[in-house]
């Protein structure tokens, strides 16, 4: 693939569910090896935005395109780590096996994971400091474990690009910044798009923020402006920045001035 | 129980009851997991109205019966994907209308009466050959599918939108076990009676599930407890001449209800624990 063909690229979406608009007119380009925070209020179709590149879900209209390809022919090449996966938390698996399910092949529906497989599988969970968990059944894991082992499940897929839904919900605010650490070093070789309330943490981290309430703005840079709290928070961005940003003493550009051309989301150069 | 096992009819009754007991620990370990206990249980009710058809028509009973099922499991297969908060409305309207049908079908059915208490309780005591060997044959045929299958079961069980991210045909795969579990229902409910094949289905898995650490392990430590349960039942309905099909029941019941009240007082003192 081209290494400057946009990995994914979305335009003209519409999405919507029982007839209520989720997503509308999105357009969306993101280039390899970026990361990109996905913010926005709760029910701005964030998730729904995820699963639509994933190929769950079928837009109403528009066209989404990742690698160049469509969604459902790509998604084997792209990590996915949900918000949460189960309720079931007696379900009779352990940490390693739910790494192991991430060699999964319908093709080849003999095929039992080979040692080297199993060996892969135990690297990613001692990437994620898991290791020493794999053979514990994964409800006896914290939440904040469990969302590593799946973490270590869309590695070992080496996936292209990395989607997660709200990683850090239930991890404790160290934990984030090591996770978040984390991240930025798998951004080396993976681009990764990743839903987050934490606007305020993720911003250290990531090149880019995508805005998602209902239509999506996209900023080329890993700038907080008001008008992102604002998408963020359902108050005025003046109420709300000030006491944070002095309290947590975040660099000065935080506050930039959003700049009103880039609403069409394609980068400014 | 040794100089009862003398008698033929006992020594079928075991062996039938340790096969429904194999074939419900693995469909069951599927059911329990993926939750669809309650659609489980709308098949084998409706599966009735197959039977009626059947007799009503003069067609033979197991495709009759088998057909009329894998239609009706295939429709609530259908309507839980589809809406999913409404499942469980649909199921049990099906459930209900299939065993009327068959019933009223039945009463249409001149000179023709099909016993309703042997289809709810079954007549394990009274299994001929002939069914020992379609079970044998369906339980192999099954366990080479779940065999073949298990990483896919596995995947649609845990984590559906993974599985399909992955490239797995979660559908047809769903629609697959659901037809499977149709298949199986009917023919273990000829044997066994519907009420022992839905306690079969669950409670064994339902206990087994907490200490298994994979999918594998809970097949096979419900069918060895549901063939622990079946023995232990026809040696109480064999000492105390009790009902066969309720005395299984009533063991696996027991043994849930102490699976309980053991985990119960496990949390409990594993709360203490912490608290000390």
């Amino acid at each position: 693939m081209d290494p400057n063909q946009p990995l994914i690229e979305i335009s003209d979406l519409a999405f919507s569910y029982n007839g209520d608009p989720v997503l509308q007119g999105v357009n969306l380009s993101v280039r390899q090896g970026d990361f990109v925070a996905v913010i926005g209020p709760n029910g701005g179709g964030k998730s729904t935005l995820l699963k639509l590149i994933l190929g769950l879900l079928k837009p109403d209209r528009g066209r989404i395109r990742v690698a160049g390809e469509s969604p459902q022919k790509a998604s084997p090449s792209i990590g996915y780590v949900p918000q949460d996966v189960h309720i079931n938390s007696q379900f009779p698996i352990t940490a390693i096996d739910v790494v192991l399910m991430g060699y999964i092949d319908p093709k080849k529906p003999w095929a039992r994971p080979s040692a080297s497989d199993r060996r892969d599988a135990m690297a990613a969970l001692e990437r994620l400091e898991m290791a020493a968990h794999a053979g514990k059944k994964i409800g006896n894991l914290s939440a904040g474990q469990r969302q590593r082992v799946f973490i270590a499940r869309a590695l070992v897929t080496r996936p292209r690009l990395l989607l997660m839904d709200e990683p850090t919900a239930s991890i404790d605010t160290k934990g984030q910044a090591d996770f978040y650490t984390l991240l930025k070093e798998l951004n080396r070789d993976i681009t990764i798009l990743v839903v987050s309330h934490d606007l305020l943490v993720i911003s250290r981290y990531v090149k880019s923020v995508a805005c998602v309430n209902r239509d999506l703005h996209y900023h080329d840079q890993a700038e907080i402006t008001g008008e992102m709290l604002e998408a963020m928070y359902p108050r005025t961005g003046e109420e709300v920045c000030p006491v944070e940003l002095v309290a947590h003493g975040l660099p000065h550009r935080v506050l930039m001035d959003h700049e009103k051309k880039r609403h069409d989301g394609s980068p400014s150069v | 129980m040794t100089e009862a096992l003398q008698f033929e009819f006992m020594q079928h009754a075991l062996l039938a009851g340790i096969l429904a007991s194999v074939i419900c620990g693995i469909m069951g370990t599927l059911v329990v997991v993926n939750r669809i206990v309650f659609l489980s249980g709308g098949i084998a009710h409706a599966a009735y109205g197959g039977i009626g058809l059947s007799c009503y028509f003069g067609w033979p009973y197991l495709p009759g019966t088998i057909g009329f099922s894998l239609v009706a499991a295939t429709l609530m297969a259908a309507v839980s994907l589809k809406a999913k908060h409404r499942a469980d409305t649909i199921i049990g309207v099906i459930w209900a209308l299939g065993m009327a049908f068959g019933i009223i079908l039945i009463d249409l059915t001149p000179g023709y009466n099909v016993d309703l208490m042997s289809y709810l309780f079954g007549s394990i005591l009274t299994v001929p050959g002939s069914d020992l060997l379609i079970m044998i044959v369906m339980g192999g045929v099954m366990t080479g599918l779940v065999a073949y299958y298990y990483k896919e079961l596995l995947a649609l069980s845990y984590d559906e939108e993974f599985a399909q991210i992955r490239g797995v045909p979660v559908r047809k795969l769903y629609f697959g076990l659901i037809g499977m579990l149709a298949v199986t229902v009917v023919l273990v409910i000829q044997v066994v009676g519907l009420i022992l094949v839905i306690a079969l289905l669950t409670i064994p898995p339902y206990i087994v599930e907490k200490h298994a650490k994979s999918m594998a392990q809970m097949m096979v430590g419900s069918s060895f407890l549901g063939a622990v349960f079946t023995v232990a039942g026809l040696w109480f309905s064999y000492r105390y001449n009790l009902t066969s099909g309720a005395s299984i029941i009533m063991v696996s019941g027991v043994a849930f209800l102490i699976s309980l009240l053991m985990e119960k007082t496990a949390s409990q003192s594993r709360k203490g624990e912490r608290s000390s």
